[in-house]
């Protein structure tokens, strides 16, 4: 009965999403006061059919109910109630329920907080995220309903699969959804805005803090990822250049090109039509990313074609997003008026450099994401583009990218000296390149690649604490100067973290056997052996193994090799000793001969300041975010628009 | 500065940009590339031979033997045998009569020497390469 009613509630949203999408911009083009009017209330109602949808199925999961097909497929009556809940989005119906569960609440958060702002503005934004709700929507029920029965129903489930048994992935897909998702709103601001045909500064400001909350989840739903990769597959790699993850790191690379074009806009009225591209180009590569890791054409192009629907729909909803909106730049655009002019050596140039660097760097990702599909889909043959290939090219264009970020603060809007902007610059530069010369010296061998991460990572960090010395001395700044200069020290922090382990790890496959002992990174690990445990869905082969530093203190290390009773598939469970300076990793390979057995032991220097260095970066998001100006000029936002309404009529 | 010369700049720049990026890309892909073989490519000559590869198939069963951390076994595409040979821990899901890819480098007496095991996803999951020299050794069977 729950889940009819969850599914009567998922029908009732799609008829409220049509409403909310096609009404309020309908109004507010011809001027209809009480079709807008209608937005804000249509996105509450949506709002709640969707949490009511959601809810129903997450009480299908909590009761165990097989006999509706999704929970038979994706849970097990032996589950922990945790993993039960966290199964709901642990396939592809339940992900995109919550996928569209979080557009709503982003909508009604749109609602909610704009009273300040123009009725007719809101309408059209509240009504473009309708559009998108709907098709989304007519998605879920046509081809990925989770509130199909299973009749007869299936005696107990599935299981979810082991991997996803972890808190880390019952956190990560929620995060990095409300991250794919916040940039809708990016997106329905920038078709508000040209349907309107009033791009200016009050529109930039808008639209900043909510493309910096949906930066801010994207951010640490990637972290979250990328942790939950380094200690559940148990392989000790961090980042491996996946198609899965470059499908979340594509939003995330325009995320951060439209967070600071959107930034010269509303502070210059300068590139507002390349803000409006990002914003249609973040937000389509979300839809990309749902396309590509939902519709199965990453394990084969031809696992597309035995379940065509799925990946048709979005390869459709993806054509007619992407085709509209650009079809309405097209004819918006020429309209729209240029911005303050810029010097060639200016804050705006400088931003643009890097604004274009972040946009080719996605660009050649997105080529090697893409390549072996194209390849496969024309019939070439079957290839793979390994990280090498991610690394060569990724890495020279974002070290201009670091280099700029440093220097961009200090120069000035419209013109800019250079010989000043070098005057001030010339500590951190000794220092980066003092550093990049002995670190990986003191680390045991320089290389250039590590010799240009220390300076690069000592460049960003110096001159951002020399700059934030000097502003202190005029006064306490603003939040939104915190959380820049946060975030730019979350990226020296992570590339630090990343130097460090690329240079410096030591990875090691032994044989050993009870008290045997192998040296690696300066750490002794001593196996103590391997008992069998018992655990809630499973049994575990369960090692000890000492651990200490230079004869120092012992550490216990527990290492784990799963057997999940529902599937014959094992599970290694990393054993990390987890320290400022350094990681210190062990997991249990396969049993040999008698009681040896093959360890994989880890040395990863600074690893987890590269989470630590993502986490910094989120909170210069949320200090950029909660900046008063956003609050106390949203008035004074609604005047300026008000002015230039009076100056283009 | 005048204006077009301004405009001059700003285009030269970008487009060196995307030049520098292009050539990058272009290098990088040629050399990272791995072509997918079967292991009837791999005996007819048709593997790459001076870079790597990846042969999908099936690890074929009771052909798995152990010497240490050194693993030997056999990737079949149930028409033609190619031994492996692999040193390091195998992951989790690797198993005989499963899936498998493998990247391979050089040949050594024979063996081909795997620089890497790719068996991943869960247990019912054919890699797709996999899959596919299956159907395409099975296909050329029935057709001599």
């Amino acid at each position: 009965m729950t889940a009819e009613l969850g599914h009567f509630a998922l029908i009732l949203a799609l008829c409220v999403s049509l409403v909310q999408g096609i009404l309020p911009i309908a109004g507010a083009q011809y001027g209809r006061r009480e079709w807008i009017l209608l937005a804000r209330p249509a996105a509450q109602a949506l709002f709640l059919l969707m949490a009511c949808s959601f809810a129903a199925l997450a009480w299908s999961f909590y009761t165990n109910d097989f006999s509706v097909q999704y929970v038979a497929e994706h849970s097990n009556a032996q589950l922990p109630t945790l993993y039960r809940f966290g199964a709901v989005w642990g396939g592809h119906e339940g992900s995109l329920l919550l996928w569209v569960l979080m557009l709503s609440g982003w909508t009604v958060a749109v609602a909610q907080n704009s009273r300040t702002l123009d009725d007719t503005m809101v309408a059209r934004v509240i009504g473009v995220l309708g559009l998108v709700t709907t098709g989304l929507l007519m998605f879920v029920l046509f081809t990925s309903n989770p509130f199909t029965r299973l009749l007869p129903a299936a005696e107990n489930g599935r299981d979810l699969n082991p991997l996803l048994q972890d808190p880390g992935l019952v956190f990560h897909p929620p995060m990095l959804y409300m991250g794919y998702v916040g940039f809708s709103v990016a997106f329905a601001f920038a078709i508000a805005a040209l349907l309107s045909g009033r791009l200016d500064a009050a529109w930039a400001r808008w639209s900043r803090p909510w493309t910096t909350a949906a930066w801010v989840f994207l951010t640490l739903g990637i972290a979250l990822g990328s942790w939950w990769a380094y200690y559940e597959l148990g392989w000790g790699g961090w980042w491996f250049w996946d198609p899965v993850e470059n499908a979340s790191f594509l939003p995330w690379l325009l995320g951060t090109a439209l967070l600071h074009s959107l930034a010269v806009t509303e502070k210059r009225g300068s590139f507002k039509s390349w803000t409006v591209l990002l914003a249609i180009g973040a937000f389509s590569l979300s839809l990309l990313g749902t396309f590509l890791v939902r519709s199965g054409v990453l394990t084969s192009v031809h696992a597309f074609a035995t379940d065509p629907r799925r990946g048709i729909f979005i390869l459709v909803l993806l054509v007619l997003v992407v085709g509209s909106s650009l079809a309405l730049f097209a004819w918006r655009a020429p309209k729209v008026a240029l911005g303050g002019s810029f010097g060639l050596m200016s804050r705006e140039s400088l931003m643009l450099a890097g604004n274009v660097l972040l946009v080719v760097a996605c660009a050649s990702v997105l080529l090697g994401t893409l390549y072996p599909l194209i390849i496969d889909a024309l019939h070439l043959g079957k290839i793979s583009v390994g990280p090498p290939y991610f690394n060569a090219v990724f890495v020279p264009v974002m070290a201009p990218v670091l280099f700029l970020l440093a220097a961009v603060p200090l120069a000035r809007w419209k013109h800019a000296e250079a010989r000043d902007i070098a005057l001030r610059m010339w500590i951190p530069g000794v220092l980066a390149l003092l550093a990049g010369a002995l670190v990986p010296r003191l680390m045991g061998g320089w290389t250039v690649l590590t010799g240009l991460g220390v300076a690069l990572s000592v460049w960003i960090a110096v001159s951002g604490v020399i700059q934030i010395a000097r502003r202190l001395k005029s006064g306490l700044p603003p939040s939104s100067f915190w959380g820049m200069h946060l975030g730019h020290m979350g990226i020296a922090v992570f590339v630090f973290g990343v130097t460090m382990v690329g240079g410096y790890q030591e990875e090691q496959d032994v044989r050993m056997e009870p008290g045997d002992t192998v040296l690696v990174g300066g750490h002794l690990f001593k196996m103590v052996g391997v008992q069998d445990v018992p655990g809630p869905n499973y049994s575990a082969a369960r090692g000890a193994f000492e651990v200490s530093h230079n004869g120092g203190a012992v550490h216990m290390l527990y290492p784990e090799k799963r057997n999940y009773f529902s599937s014959t598939m094992p599970m290694t469970e990393a054993a990390i000793d987890a320290g400022f300076i350094r990681d210190v990793y062990v997991s249990l390979g396969e049993p040999l001969e008698g009681k040896a057995w093959a360890v994989r032991v880890y040395f990863k220097p600074f690893v987890d300041w590269i989470w630590g260095g993502c986490v910094l970066m989120a909170l210069g998001g949320l200090f950029a975010m909660s900046d008063k100006r956003y609050r106390l000029r949203v008035k004074a936002g609604a005047m300026d628009t008000g002015l230039t309404k009076g100056a283009t009529a | 500065m005048k204006r077009w010369k301004k405009r001059a700049a700003i285009i030269g720049g970008g487009l060196a940009a995307v030049g520098i990026a292009a050539a990058l890309v272009l290098n990088a892909l040629n050399s990272n590339i791995a072509l997918y073989v079967t292991p009837s490519d791999v005996l007819a000559g048709k593997a790459p031979k001076f870079q790597a590869f990846r042969i999908g198939g099936m690890v074929k069963d009771g052909s798995l033997r152990r010497d240490n951390l050194t693993v030997h076994f056999i990737m079949t595409d149930l028409v033609k045998d190619i031994p492996v040979a692999y040193t390091g821990i195998l992951p989790d899901l690797f198993k005989e009569g499963k899936g498998a890819v493998v990247q391979v480098k050089e040949n050594a007496g024979g063996e081909y020497i795997a620089t890497e095991v790719l068996a991943k996803h869960d247990e019912n999951y054919m890699p797709p390469a996999a899959k596919d020299a299956l159907d395409q050794a099975q296909k050329n069977k029935g057709t001599p």
